[in-house]
């Protein structure tokens, strides 16, 4: 369903990767591996539409992303770097800002069941500054978990995430799996998922590869 | 879509409604600006007179200038605009919900206290409602327009001066004419073409700006 063709990122004058092509199907799991300052945040900005490759396309459903957002963004869900969270607002109202922007209207009963999921049962009134890293992460999760989406495009999704946040993460990964979705993300800690896995490398100069 | 648009537009009322003191700044600047000059100068009704359309109007503007930095900041800063720019629904309507948002923040409770400020330069009555219909519909101009030039500086930090740069030229012509409206209100003139023309701007300025402020937002998030 996405297809990277042939992208070739540049930034700051400097070739990260070039000719990069893979392709993603219903029910698929891959990593993108690399060291860091190789691209792997790029690379997913790119896939999502955000950021412009040099050259190479991203296409959905054989439709360029850039040509077709409203129905490739109804079926994509992305977490980057930044937490997304307001201070100002309880938890259960930052879970519902995100899932507005998606124009998702769920009733309070189904975000307070998917917090309880994530660890943050009780925590639903209370302001996002009140919380910790790990715990703004796991709102992000119930907020990924609630999306209806196809596709997950994760960027470093165990940042600042305890044993039981890894544990979580990896099973609602395999979970999404199961259910036909797919999912593309990057990670420096060791993710143990017990479903098949692709890894696409990201190396200096670009070789893509790819194996179990 | 509709909802989309009211649903964002609810939040950033709520955020700022809890983060009050911010709220005040623009007003406060305002007042204190336009209070300060017959403290700086002879207090004389006429006096007051003839500088308060000037006086007024510049102050708002500046209040706006200094408070656009909020439009887009926080959401840039905590990863809230990509997921914005990831939404199914049109940038453009997000944009327009951030930028009323924006309006009712700050233009609304200016053009609310000018009034107070046109009795505190002695404008006479009829020039008084000019005053204030030309702040009510220039100021959403000020916003909209606004919004472009900190989508365009929302990720260089400290932009404030690059901001300012881009952003007065196409302040101008709202000043000239807002300013002159109500100079021309009290001469006892009528002051329909001027109003027409501002009603003008903001008609050109809903269609086109939230558009360009969606394209400019999405070449700052492709670097």
């Amino acid at each position: 369903m996405l297809e990277i063709q042939s992208l070739e990122c540049v930034r700051d004058d400097r070739l990260l990767f070039s000719d990069l092509s893979f392709t993603l199907g219903e029910s698929e799991v891959v990593q993108i591996e690399g060291a860091n300052g190789c691209g792997k945040t790029s690379l997913l900005r790119i896939i999502c539409g955000l950021r412009l490759a040099e050259s190479g396309a991203v296409n959905w459903y054989g439709e360029s992303v850039q040509a077709n957002r409203e129905d490739y963004y109804a079926n994509m869900v992305y977490i980057g770097h930044l937490p997304c969270i307001k201070g100002d607002l309880t938890v259960l109202e930052n879970v519902r800002a995100l899932l507005d922007t998606r124009s998702l209207s769920v009733s309070n009963l189904i975000i307070e069941a998917a917090l309880a999921k994530v660890g943050l049962e009780s925590y639903e009134d209370v302001p996002g500054k009140a919380l910790s890293s790990g715990q703004r992460r796991r709102i992000l999760l119930a907020f990924v978990d609630l999306a209806k989406a196809k596709l997950w495009v994760l960027d470093e999704p165990l940042t600042a995430l305890d044993v039981q946040g890894v544990e979580l993460m990896e099973a609602m990964i395999v979970a999404h799996k199961e259910a036909g979705g797919s999912v593309i993300f990057t990670t420096h800690h060791g993710m143990k998922l017990e479903c098949e896995m692709r890894s696409v490398q990201l190396g200096n100069f670009a070789h893509a590869g790819q194996g179990d | 879509m509709l909802n989309a648009y009211y649903h964002l537009l609810i939040r950033d009322l709520r955020l700022a409604l809890r983060n009050r003191h911010e709220l005040a700044n623009p007003l406060i600047f305002f007042v204190l600006v336009v209070s300060l000059f017959p403290l700086a100068v002879t207090p004389t009704a006429e006096a007051l007179q003839a500088m308060a359309p000037g006086v007024i109007w510049v102050s708002a503007l500046l209040a706006v200038l200094l408070s656009l930095d909020r439009l887009f900041k926080q959401d840039y800063d905590d990863g809230s605009l990509d997921q914005l720019m990831l939404s199914p629904n049109p940038l453009m309507i997000l944009v327009l919900a951030k930028v009323t948002a924006h309006w009712l923040l700050t233009g609304l409770p200016l053009v609310i206290v000018a009034p107070l400020l046109g009795l505190f330069m002695s404008l006479p009555a009829d020039a008084i409602s000019v005053l204030v219909y030309s702040l009510l519909l220039g100021t959403p101009v000020l916003s909209l327009i606004g919004a472009i030039g900190v989508s365009l500086t929302v990720s260089v930090n400290r932009g404030g001066v690059l901001l300012s740069l881009i952003v007065l030229p196409l302040y101008i012509p709202i000043l000239i004419f807002g300013a002159n409206a109500v100079d021309v209100a009290m001469d006892g003139l009528s002051v329909k073409g001027q109003l027409m023309f501002l009603a003008a701007m903001l008609a050109l300025a809903v269609s086109l700006a939230p558009l360009a402020t969606a394209v400019a937002l999405r070449i700052t998030a492709s670097r």
